[in-house]
């Protein structure tokens, strides 16, 4: 009973939301947009479970000093100041407001950061580029080519070089580009229908079993 | 020759990552300019489709961005603003990130003292609500001002002067989308374009515009700006070269480089041919 | 405002009293909605007003206005309609152009919700289609069925990765995207991570997976634990094999990075949905040089896998991972019938350009979604 029960609960979840999608009457429909709303009070529960997760794990090397344990120390300490800061040091449910403690730390720290952290893709395209376009075969030849007219044709540099070579950069993308994409875009789809199935009907044991899937 | 690729077998990419850094700050710096950038057709159909608004018409300025993609996203949504505000347009910002409010209050600060616009009267920034597609849909069933009761700094959308008449998409004359993913562009056509029939124009993230093809040509959107390339194309097309046109300078350097990087990556990998070899 | 009021009073008292006159004017019940909807069209008069006025009247009530619109428009929906209440309506000119013009009544309409949105018929059709092949197949394969699939060599490696990690005394490194556990690709994650964490429980490899939002991180650890078990090594689990980092997206690639820096796993899986940090995972995985088996649905991330890593898993490879590495009879009975469709949708596709370029838009339109 340990395996069926959530396997009948997830099959019955599964085959609910499913007919949902194609009943609009209220008796099914309301029930649906419930559901949708659950799944977000669940997922807002499972902060606690993954907050509880970081600190234990963080403390517990710090508290052994195990290697780069400052960095450990560093975050559960930024983690607990910004929780402090975003509670009772930013107008409450207006934490993202202009000049609030919290946005402060914010626009100052993160988003400097993660802007950093994107433009790091710079740096790596091009180390990528170096090392990885070798032609071994006619596939990454015409990989090189049409990366070696895309690069060129998608900055003003490729106009003043000729005008034809933005025009094919934007026929690569606008019709062999587009027409693979939607290839394999389908494949995925029906991929994900099939896992769909799948977990609905119970045959996919791993995702949910705890032993004996 | 030999000796030659043998160092280039083993350089450093350390050695790259700084030439890419010295190529693109270079341009920055120093305003060193290359080649003029050309508007493309989609980014005229962008610039267009706000020339044909009617002066005092109301449009939807969506900025659905953050920090993280600044350099792409900022610039399009300025220079939106500003041909928006040169034609006495009227616009109502709203946000569906959270960190993309500042962004917009700057937006529609700097463009207002530019053309002398007045916040509430000729631009107002509802602010960032939570919920993605739910905002959008609730937008046209609730209707705007029950959606957003206030605008970001409080004051109750009744008393806004801009936000006067509007209830629901009916009174918008079309929605300009800046986005950087999700929620964004694709949502606001699937959610109000195909429901309400609304104009829309859309500025996006350069990795991400071609999946928006396929709304271009089935005329779902009007015009598009693929990333900061698109951007500068805008800025020459509203005459105002700004960010993106000065960017695209050092992009074109990088993807200079980055190009004679697969040349050369090609060339370190010919077979080793040396005299020491043979010996052996 | 008085005025205005003045004026909605006149056209209501002039709706009900004036006799049919003018345009023709079609009530009905919205299709494929949950109710309260009634759509009204007609055909737009050769002057038309600066606005309507859109009336209604309900048994034993009399006519009263209910909204406003544009003059130019030929088509409004009254979403205040009550189920099963039979209304009739008229549309009334208001301003420059609109004295006296007034529409016919509509015939009685009735707002019902609908059981079956018709207009994903084609979505229904395919999907039933699909459900039947599934279980036919399933059953097929139930009864001793083989089907020949051609190797993928990316699933083939996964094995032969964490085999490398073990003997170099290293571990395997399992990152399952950054989206959230309502992803189906997070999901097709957890089910190859059960896999994943079977082969290292067996052969005693460390694993990592540092979870991008507390969700994944519960079923994660989950999977894990219950992976572990089943090879009978229960004792071998522990509770940071899985953590949780953080869910904002480039400090979980920063936290990431810096674990490959760190513990130099012999072995990086990137598992799951993906945006702009995938070539900043696979370009520093490469440098610690593990081997890297990628695996997206996310189209335009493929190509920085594709360059960066040894091993990429495109779309549908990426789905069918879990019945290739379990080999499972069921779910390769699952993963024919995924192909039988292909082949359904291909000839399709095919007969619906033949038959558009020959004038029959039929299946082309049948096929359209909303």
């Amino acid at each position: 009973m340990k395996r069926e029960i959530p396997l009948l609960i997830s099959m019955a979840a599964g085959i609910f939301v499913l007919i949902g999608f194609f009943v609009p009457h209220p008796a099914i429909r309301n029930t649906y947009d419930d559901i949708q709303q659950w799944v977000i009070i669940v997922v807002a529960f499972t902060y606690v479970l993954g907050m509880a997760n970081l600190m234990r794990i963080n403390t517990e090397q710090i508290q052994r000093r195990a290697k780069d344990w400052p960095y450990k120390l560093a975050l559960v300490l930024s983690l607990v100041g910004t929780m402090i800061v975003g509670f009772f040091f930013s107008r409450g449910s207006h934490y993202l407001d202009d000049r609030t403690g919290f946005s402060w730390i914010y626009l100052t720290f993160y988003s400097s950061m993660s802007s950093t952290m994107f433009s790091l893709l710079a740096f790596f395209i091009a180390s990528a580029a170096f090392r990885a376009f070798r032609v071994r075969s006619v596939e990454a030849l015409l990989l090189a080519i049409a990366a070696l007219i895309l690069m060129i044709g998608r900055v003003p540099i490729g106009n003043a070089i000729h005008p034809a070579i933005p025009q094919i950069a934007d026929w690569l993308m606008e019709i062999p580009q587009n027409a693979a994409k939607r290839g394999i875009l389908m494949g995925a789809a029906l991929g994900v229908i099939a896992t769909g199935f799948r977990v609905i009907l119970g045959i996919e044991r791993t995702y949910g079993s705890e032993g004996g899937g | 020759m030999i000796a030659f690729l043998a160092n280039l077998r083993r350089l450093d990419r350390r050695w790259i990552f700084l030439m890419v850094g010295l190529l693109v700050v270079a341009p920055l710096l120093t305003g060193f300019h290359i080649a003029p950038v050309k508007p493309g057709s989609r980014a005229k159909g962008f610039y267009d489709a706000i020339e044909k608004l009617k002066p005092g018409s109301t449009v939807l300025l969506a900025g659905d961005y953050d920090p993280g993609t600044i350099a792409e996203n900022y610039p399009m949504h300025l220079a939106a603003a500003r041909q928006l505000m040169a034609r006495n347009i009227k616009i109502i910002g709203v946000e569906l990130y959270p960190g993309g409010p500042p962004l917009a209050d700057q937006v529609l600060h700097l463009a207002g003292a530019e053309y002398k616009k007045r916040e509430g009267y000729d631009y107002v920034n509802l602010g960032y609500k939570s919920g993605n597609e739910a905002v959008m849909s609730a937008m046209g069933s609730a209707g705007i001002p029950r959606t957003f009761p206030a605008d970001r700094s409080g004051t109750p959308v009744g008393r806004i002067p801009v936000m006067k008449g509007i209830e629901n998409f009916s009174q918008i004359a079309m929605i300009v989308s800046v986005s950087a993913g999700y929620p964004g562009t694709k949502e606001w056509v699937q959610q109000v374009v195909s429901r309400y029939h609304v104009p829309m124009i859309a500025g996006v993230t350069a990795v991400s515009a071609p999946e928006y093809y396929p709304y271009l040509q089935a005329g779902q959107l009007q015009g598009l700006l693929g990333g900061m390339a698109g951007a500068a194309e805008y800025e020459v097309l509203v005459n105002h070269p700004a960010l993106a046109t000065r960017g695209m300078d050092a992009q074109s350097l990088a993807h200079i480089f980055i190009a004679l990087m697969i040349l050369l990556g090609n060339l370190a990998a010919l077979p080793q041919r040396s005299p020491g070899a043979r010996q052996s | 405002m008085k005025k205005f009021a003045a004026w909605i009073l006149l056209l209501v008292l002039g709706a009900s009293s004036t006799p049919a006159f003018g345009f023709p004017l079609k009530a009905v019940d919205t299709p494929n909605d949950k109710g309260n909807d009634i759509t009204l069209s007609w055909p737009a008069p050769p002057h038309p007003p600066q606005q309507w006025v859109v009336l209604r009247v309900e048994p034993g009530k009399s006519f009263a206005a209910i909204d406003t619109i544009g003059g130019e428009l030929t088509g409004f929906t009254d979403e205040t309609a009550k189920n099963g209440v039979k209304y009739r309506y008229r549309l009334a000119g208001l301003g420059a152009g609109g004295a006296g013009l007034f529409s016919d009544y509509s015939q009685e309409a009735v707002a019902e919700p609908s059981w079956f949105d018709t207009g994903k018929l084609n979505v229904f059709i395919v999907i039933t289609l699909f459900l039947a092949l599934v279980l036919y197949y399933i059953g097929q394969a139930q009864r001793g069925k083989i089907w020949n699939f051609r190797p993928i060599a990316g699933l083939a490696a996964i094995e032969e990765a964490i085999g490398r990690s073990t003997e170099m005394g290293k571990g395997v490194l399992y990152v399952p995207g950054v989206q959230d556990i309502d992803d189906i690709q997070t999901i097709a994650s957890m089910i190859i991570l059960g896999n994943v964490a079977r082969m290292t429980a067996k052969y005693e490899t460390p694993l990592m997976v540092p979870a991008n939002s507390p969700a994944v991180y519960t079923v994660a650890d989950e999977v894990v634990k219950g992976a572990y078990s089943d090879v009978g090594r229960a004792d071998a689990y522990r509770s940071d094999l899985v953590r949780y980092i953080t869910s904002e997206q480039f400090a979980y690639v920063a936290a990431v990075n810096g674990m490959m820096l760190r513990e130099r796993p012999a072995a990086n899986l990137l598992l799951g949905a993906f945006f702009a940090e995938s070539l900043l995972l696979a370009e520093t995985g490469h440098e610690t040089g593990a081997i890297q088996i990628a695996g997206t649905a996310n189209v335009h991330q493929l190509p920085f896998f594709v360059v960066a890593c040894d091993y990429t898993l495109i779309g549908e490879e990426y789905y069918a991972a879990s019945a290739y590495l379990s080999k499972d009879a069921r779910l390769l009975g699952s993963l024919k019938a995924s192909d039988t469709v292909k082949i359904l949708l291909i000839l399709t596709i095919v007969l619906g350009c033949v038959l558009l370029t020959l004038g029959s838009p039929g299946l082309a339109e049948f096929f359209a979604t909303q």
